[in-house]
């Protein structure tokens, strides 16, 4: 274990990591990282907003009163940055109706009441080989399973795997950092069910047309990266690298996890694919596998339940629309009073506002604190210490950002390269002064969106005032010249 | 498995109702608030405690070789400035700042940057300076541009001359009030440089600090070991005091001087490790600390060989302080993946 330390590495491979920045806090895993997956028993009543996804929300092809089968599709993708959405049980649709979602707002959503049958969809069938598909027909069946990212970023999956063709991939990699705190949903992963891991690499693989592809673990998990290096790795002309990586917050941070894997860093306002590489999720990619040789949708995941109020801490396979009140009750209830409830993990989760909400694709963990660990620090002046700007991943000044954004300077702020703020908090985790510095910045780079959307708007409504006036004139020059010509008639 | 399932089920029956009526009750008490959920342990009173127990060493050796006058002279200085502080907030309604320790960190140094021998009410004239001037003047702490126990010496350096260039012999008995009879003795600086005449201190005297100067200044092992403990509890980095001692080092040897007595002689060490590290007034980018030291070290050799001072380590750094916002400027990061000039994605 100390020689590992020292030297750096796991089984000979050497540790990798991102080039700047980073922090380390206390990763508060061992609540539940031995934790066996175990799964949560199904409720009577089950929510499924319509809206789980980055992009367009979905719309719902059932009404009430209509009968549904385990993995039939409820609501079909708004477009194509959209996701289609799949009953995760048998039952009855009991209403479509507004209700709380994990934003804190009212979205549409399918309620469904389990007949606890659990009939699956006839429809629903796998391949058995999945190198007799066609590279658009599998990204057609993850598109068809509804399959977005399960980090908590919840950008669709089929979107990453439809590169324009001028896009060459050269690297796929399978995010296990699993750099949040308290999460270890996709460590139990990679532990009980790598095959379903290792299999979903190599249908991306296959996609792309590429004979390598890269899982890259944070050494916290150590047991995991053995597991994987001790499975057959090189299996019909598919090579799975297993990448460990230091334990670093953010390392499973998209661009942050490209540099250390590939040593090609993700310019300003660029995508991965711009650099030839897709990153998703363990739990992602085991998602993709059941999908394409199972027929499977998505219809569950696997949730990390933990935190001081929790009685027992847990890894939970959970049907997508279970309430967390539900999901707390099946990790025994509260041992005492929470004050806030995360979904995600504590460094970029959500503060819950109620526990009627439920699971989505992207809700990887459901953390309880207690009025302690939910106090808001007091804030001090800052002092210059720079330590955010040592801890930017992305080699940014977040004191100026905060600075300038308690000041309303959105110019500066554009100019200090606020956009590429990936909003990881690690600058506001280690703040001695407590500001409040990625909250702020969330809140410019909001402002700043919307003057952008509102002078496009405007672009866009002038453009179209002259046109129209361009037409008027055009057709009042004519009326003029008409009225002339029949006035020099009338001479 | 199954078994697990079971004992789990029964688990929820039993809690179930209980439950349910809580899940109401949570409901209206949730703290909504935006991420990040949890917070690193550091904050700006830890740091500065960091610093006070960093300067424990060397005020330590300061009063082993100088007397119980240096505890007491520290004392008056730590709460003549934690006074002023304290009364300029509440005159101004502002909320305290006492507590955060930083006016105790400026008044131990400014207590370990002037002669043991200094009378008690000129310190509390430094402590004015340091506090009011230098730092709440220009709106407390994080906002002087300048190191407030440097303006604070500087200022009184400039009025009073004499009492704060006079120094005694290592282990001088010494009175509270009224030591103009005492032994006084040169600072290996001031032989050095040909400003007084005496005996040569040997490198060890200077390193343990049995030789003359300032309370903190003497001994450079003391302040190694807190400048040890400072960087184990990561509250400096070595960036800027490298680059300081590194630049007078070389320097001297190019002005023809000795360039370890250099080093380790005068307030080098402790300007090196305690001021030129101050988180407000020096850059906060690591490059920008590296040319900060650059700079201190520069004017620090120049000062002292050129100069009219036998000593330019607080000059140095009052000015580079100065140039700190200017040096932040011109080394900000460029952001993750910007390209070099010519380089294609």
């Amino acid at each position: 274990m100390f020689k590992e330390f020292l030297g750096g590495s796991i089984n000979g491979e050497k540790l990798r990591t991102f080039s700047h920045g980073g922090v380390h806090p206390n990763d508060m895993k061992e609540l539940t990282c031995k934790k066996a997956i175990v799964d949560l028993p199904v409720p009577d009543v089950l929510v499924f907003p319509v809206s789980q996804h980055i992009g367009a929300p979905a719309v719902p092809c059932v009404k009430r009163g209509d009968k549904v089968l385990m993995g039939q599709k409820i609501a079909d993708a708004g477009g194509f940055v959209s996701a289609n959405i799949h009953s995760s049980v048998s039952g009855t649709v009991t209403a479509v109706e507004p209700r709380m979602h994990p934003s804190g707002v009212l979205v549409n959503s399918i309620v469904i009441e389990n007949d606890h049958e659990d009939t699956i969809d006839p429809s629903i069938a796998g391949n058995e080989d999945f190198e007799a598909l066609s590279p658009k027909e599998i990204v057609d069946i993850v598109r068809a399973a509804g399959i977005v990212g399960m980090g908590g970023a919840t950008f669709p999956t089929h979107v990453k795997l439809s590169p324009p063709p001028d896009k060459k991939i050269e690297y796929v990699i399978i995010n296990g950092a699993e750099c949040e705190p308290y999460l270890t949903s996709d460590h139990r992963v990679l532990l009980e069910h790598p095959e379903e891991v290792i299999g979903g690499l190599k249908i991306l693989m296959r996609i792309f047309g590429l004979n390598e592809g890269y899982i890259g673990i944070e050494e916290n998990k150590a047991n995991a990266i053995k597991r994987l290096q001790g499975l057959a790795l090189y299996e019909k002309k598919y090579l799975v690298r297993v990448v460990p990586l230091k334990t670093k917050y953010p390392q499973g941070s998209e661009k942050q996890l490209i540099e250390a894997v590939s040593k090609r860093r993700v310019p300003p306002g660029k995508l991965p694919m711009d650099v030839g590489a897709v990153v998703d999720n363990v739990d992602t990619c085991a998602a993709i596998y059941r999908a394409v040789t199972k027929g499977m949708p998505l219809i569950s995941r696997i949730v990390t339940v933990s935190g001081s109020c929790v009685k027992e801490p847990s890894n939970f396979r959970v049907r997508i629309g279970t309430t967390f009140e539900d999901v707390f009750r099946g990790a025994g209830g509260f041992v005492k009073t929470p004050s806030k409830i995360i979904m995600g993990g504590p460094m970029m989760g959500m503060a819950m506002p109620s526990l009627n909400i439920p699971v989505i694709k992207g809700t990887s963990g459901l953390l309880a604190f207690d009025e302690e660990e939910a106090r808001l620090p007091q804030q001090s002046a800052c002092l210059r210490c720079g330590k955010c700007i040592s801890a930017c991943p992305m080699s940014l000044l977040p004191n100026v950002f905060n600075a300038f954004s308690v000041l309303g300077d959105m110019e500066k702020l554009e100019k200090n390269h606020i956009m590429d703020c990936i909003e990881c908090g690690a600058c506001t985790f280690t703040c001695p002064a407590k500001k409040p510095i990625v909250q702020n910045i969330k809140a410019s780079k909001a402002k700043i969106r919307a003057a952008a959307a509102k002078s496009k708007a405007e672009a866009e409504k002038k453009a179209k005032a002259e046109e129209v006036k361009a037409k008027t004139d055009a057709a009042s020059g004519e009326t003029e010249k008409a009225e002339k010509v029949a006035e020099s008639k009338k001479e | 498995m199954d078994n697990l399932n079971e004992n789990m089920n029964q688990d929820v029956d039993k809690t179930a109702e209980v439950d349910t009526v809580k899940a109401a009750e949570i409901n209206n008490k949730l703290i909504v608030s935006n991420a990040p959920h949890v917070r690193g342990g550091n904050t700006t009173q830890l740091t500065m405690l960091d610093v006070i127990i960093a300067l424990l060493p060397a005020l330590i050796a300061g009063i082993i070789v100088m007397g119980y006058r240096a505890s007491l002279l520290t004392l008056v200085c730590v709460v003549s400035c934690v006074i002023f502080e304290f009364l300029w907030e509440k005159l101004l309604g502002r909320e305290s700042t006492v507590g955060d320790l930083s006016a105790v960190v400026t008044g131990m140094l400014l207590a370990m940057n002037l002669p043991v021998t200094l009378p008690f009410w000129m310190a509390i004239i430094g402590c004015f300076v340091a506090i009011i001037i230098v730092k709440q003047l220009f709106g407390g702490i994080g906002h002087n541009f300048m190191n407030p126990a440097l303006g604070g010496r500087a200022f009184l350096l400039a009025s009073w001359a004499l009492p704060m260039t006079t120094w005694v012999a290592p282990f001088t008995k010494l009175h509270i009030i009224g030591n103009a009879d005492a032994i006084t003795q040169a600072t290996p600086l001031a032989l050095l440089g040909g400003e007084a005449t005496g005996e040569l201190p040997s490198y060890l005297d200077l390193f343990l600090g049995n030789v003359g100067g300032c309370i903190g200044e003497i001994s450079a092992l003391a302040i190694l070991i807190g400048a040890a403990y400072l960087v184990i509890r990561k509250v400096i980095t070595l960036h800027t005091p490298i680059a300081y001692i590194a630049t007078v080092f070389v320097l001297s040897y190019i002005f023809g001087e000795d360039g370890i007595y250099q080093i380790l002689a005068g307030g080098l060490m402790l300007g090196a490790f305690f001021m030129a590290t101050d988180y407000t007034t020096t850059p906060y980018t690591k490059k920008g600390q590296i040319i900060f030291g650059i700079g201190c070290g520069v004017l620090t050799a120049v000062i002292r060989k050129f100069g009219g001072y036998p000593e330019g380590v607080s000059y140095s750094i009052l000015l580079m302080n100065l140039a700190a916002p200017l040096i932040d400027k011109i080394t900000a990061p460029k952001p993750f993946g910007t390209m070099k000039k010519g380089e294609v994605a």
